[in-house]
């Protein structure tokens, strides 16, 4: 139990978390009725219980199966330990949040990066999800690191793309390679890759046409992608960012697992969570699939991408829990 | 009789449908997890799921389980009508002006895909109602998101009107000046994609729909949404009046249920779907064949489907039954009205009901027509509605009915035509044989042949006369 209290009694802790907060809860008052509140209200720990435990955590767009797991777990726990009072349950329910994403491993999510030779990261995500302004957001905060940075567009595809990109690049001051519009995405990759160790560039960010999961030919044309990267870099240690839209329903969980089969996910990154949408397929994601969140982009700012914090995406969603 | 086969076969099936068990509570809680499980799965809002299984729950007690069907599989029938029925059983047209210059203005959250929508739209519109549609770009914030609709424009051959990065009000009102100096009668504005509880965001669409007077605001809704839908879709149709959606990357794999949760809860219809990456990649959105995607469970819907059929047949049957008994009255022209609605107008069903074909509009029965025959029979004396002559003979009755309904003395009139019209149909097919009633089982219903005709034929054979 150790987490939730270091989380409810640690106040600068809650300070950095509030960013979290601000974005996530701004619904939650008329939406989703409080977690605190039911517990606080409720005599006993009953059926009627769980199923409106079950209810915020599907609200959340926290995976069905996993919702119903993590239901279980509670349960088993709630019996092992013999709590009669709901009130007790709020350190279980966090406890057990953290043990969902952790399972007991440390995770790491800092940017590998290649000390002294060219770092490739690659985008890839469904259509919409925020892919180019990620981009954007992360040259930005490695720049601000102190390191060099390029881009890659390599999305050839989406009209307006290769533009957005390089308007990004003029704002974060770094180069762009391009290719006309409709250009193979491949070859734009390998002259980014092949311009980037010429002048000696730290990292290269690269992307893609969005894709949806089921279109056969387009996720080929990914694995395509990657020998490339592969080939040209002689590494094939790389990250590659699956980009999710923090809106999205039980669908991300389609994505990550389609995508995994063609591209090696180091991590995702959840965008728009400044919505009133909460983004938990990501838990489910790092349930069922082991991917880990990397970062999250939360307004429209160039400076709105943050590291991920498991801790302060826990105290987001129940950030009723401390106030 | 010339259909004693046929009689027979009716009659046992009539003997296999009653007696069969009907749904107990615990058929329907069983199965009402699953399909519970099943909706949230396809991203329904928590709340629509409840309020919906609660519902079905509620409608299926005591349902008599179709012959075929497992109880379980008789859930999931009342479940899929439901839903479709949820869904709006019709697919809902734009509402354009048909002259002069009409405007829709597209909204909605970031990466929903409207400026690929706009495109597809005009392009669709162009083709379908035959209009001259142009594009005005009012994204201003997101980085080439100005060009992105110009591209789209030039792919299609479709003007973009643009100033640049200037406050869209003006270019809007500009754009608007130029379409119609151009003559133009179609314009549709591309906006930026903003946040439902951005404050500053939300101004600024609001106050553009009061500039434009659109008449169509379009949300469009990215088919991958999850629970926050109805957060979204409650937050701009408070802010505007959004007349439709468009749901979009539909050709994924998501069940796309954000669907239902947007029907069920703000009421709008969903006008359009995207269906692909090419700019021909839209369709209207059938709403009908939405409600299967969101169920999710197609094995057991295309067994429904199979035992529905039968089902009909059974129905139709026993009512081509009554109607050879000679005793057709108004009672049985209310009851197979509403039969042929609830079949639909494209079963095959539909066909083998007697004279079908010769009354003209039945086959559109919508829900006010059936309303309104159901007002003019519910004013009908017990009497006259077994003994259709009675209102044949007397226009005080008539009159009387008129009244009581609150319909008119000529719908009362054309009602009375109709079930003459049955009733000769069915005096007609006294005369024929085992074959022909096959033939018009199958939808070939000829009426019979005139008499000189007849006689002709008959003459060939054996030169008798009747």
């Amino acid at each position: 139990m150790g987490l939730f209290k270091k989380l409810f009694t640690n106040k600068e802790k809650r300070k950095k978390a509030e960013k979290y907060k601000i974005g996530m809860m701004k619904t939650r008052k008329n939406t989703l009725s409080s977690l605190k509140d039911l517990l606080r209200n409720s005599k006993t720990i009953d059926e009627d219980l769980y199923v409106q435990l079950e209810e915020i955590f599907i609200m959340a767009d926290v995976g069905v199966d996993t919702v119903v797991e993590f239901i279980e777990e509670l349960r088993e726990e709630v019996e092992k330990e013999n709590i009669t009072d709901p009130k007790d349950l709020e350190n279980v329910i966090v406890d057990k949040m953290f043990e969902l994403y952790l399972k007991g491993e440390v995770i790491n999510t800092n940017i590998r990066y290649n000390e002294g030779d060219l770092t490739v990261i690659l985008f890839v995500g469904v259509n919409g999800t925020g892919k180019t302004t990620t981009i954007g957001k992360l040259a930005h905060k490695i720049k601000s690191e102190g390191k060099s940075v390029m881009m890659a567009a390599g999305d050839t595809f989406r009209a307006g793309a290769i533009n957005q990109l390089k308007i990004f690049g003029e704002r974060v001051g770094c180069e762009v390679v391009a290719k006309e519009a409709g250009s193979d995405p491949a070859s734009v990759i390998f002259d980014a890759i092949k311009k980037a160790k010429d002048d000696k560039i730290d990292v290269l960010l690269i992307d893609t046409a969005g894709r949806l999961q089921n279109k056969k030919n387009l996720m080929n044309e990914l694995g395509k992608i990657n020998r490339i990267i592969e080939r040209e870099t002689g590494s094939n240690i790389y990250e590659t960012y699956l980009v999710i839209d923090a809106t999205t329903g039980q669908n991300g969980l389609s994505q990550a697992k389609i995508f995994s089969e063609v591209a090696n996910i180091t991590g995702v990154v959840l965008t728009k969570l400044d919505g009133t949408a909460k983004g938990g397929i990501v838990l489910a994601i790092r349930n069922k699939l082991n991917i880990p969140i990397s970062f999250v982009g939360m307004g429209e700012k160039i400076t709105d991408l943050e590291y991920f914090d498991i801790e302060d995406y826990i105290y987001g969603l129940f950030s009723d829990f401390f106030e | 009789m010339a259909f004693e086969d046929l009689t027979g076969r009716f009659q046992m099936a009539l003997r296999r449908l009653t007696g069969k068990s009907k749904l107990t509570e615990k058929d329907i809680d069983e199965m009402m997890r699953e399909v519970r499980l099943s909706l949230l799965e396809a991203d329904v809002n928590y709340k629509v799921v409840k309020e919906f299984t609660d519902d079905v729950k509620k409608l299926a007690y005591g349902e008599k389980i179709l012959k075929g069907l497992k109880p379980g599989e008789h859930v999931v029938k009342i479940v899929n009508d439901e839903l479709t029925k949820l869904m709006g059983e019709e697919a809902v047209e734009l509402d354009l002006k048909h002259n002069g210059l009409s405007i829709i203005l597209m909204v909605g959250l970031q990466g929903a895909g409207k400026t690929t929508t706009a495109g597809k739209l005009a392009n669709l519109i162009r083709k379908k109602h035959n209009k001259k549609p142009m594009l005005i770009a009012a994204d201003v914030y997101r980085p080439a998101a100005i060009e992105q609709l110009q591209t789209v424009g030039e792919q299609l051959d479709i003007e973009v009107y643009q100033e640049g990065l200037i406050e869209p009000d003006t270019i809007i009102k500009n754009g608007l000046a130029y379409a119609k100096e151009n003559d133009y009668d179609l314009v549709i504005i591309d906006t930026a994609g903003r946040l439902h509880i951005d404050e500053s965001m939300m101004d600024e669409i609001q106050r553009i729909e009061k500039l434009t007077k659109p008449d169509e605001v379009l949300l469009t809704v990215d088919a991958m949404t999850g629970q926050d839908a109805v957060n979204v879709a409650e937050s701009f149709n408070k802010a505007l009046s959004i007349t439709g959606c468009i749901l979009t990357k539909l050709d994924g794999d998501t069940r796309g249920g954000a669907a239902l949760s947007i029907r069920k809860i703000t009421g709008v219809p969903i006008k359009f779907a995207g269906t692909g990456e090419k700019l021909e990649d839209i369709e209207v959105f059938h709403p009908e064949r939405m409600a299967s995607r969101i169920l999710g469970m197609g094995d057991i819907l295309s067994l429904v489907e199979k035992a529905t059929e039968e089902i009909d047949e059974d129905e139709a049957l026993s009512m081509m039954e009554k109607m050879m008994s000679g005793k057709f009255n108004y009672n049985d022209l209310l009851k197979q009205m509403k039969m042929i609605k609830r079949m639909g107008k494209f079963s095959g069903i539909m066909k083998m009901m007697p004279g079908m074909k010769n009354l003209g509009n039945m086959d559109k029965i919508d829900d006010k027509q059936l309303e309104y025959i159901e007002a003019i029979v519910g004013s009908m004396t017990e009497h006259e509605r077994k003994k259709p002559e009675l209102i044949n003979r007397s226009s005080s009755r008539r009159n009387r009915i008129a009244n009581g309904s609150g319909r008119s003395y000529s719908e009362i009139n054309k009602l009375v035509q109709m079930l003459e019209k049955q009733q000769t149909m069915m005096r007609r097919m006294q005369g024929m044989n085992p074959d022909s009633l096959q033939s018009m089982a199958q939808g070939n219903f000829e009426p019979k042949k005139s008499r000189s005709e007849r006689r002709s034929k008959m003459k060939k054979k054996g030169g008798f006369r009747f």
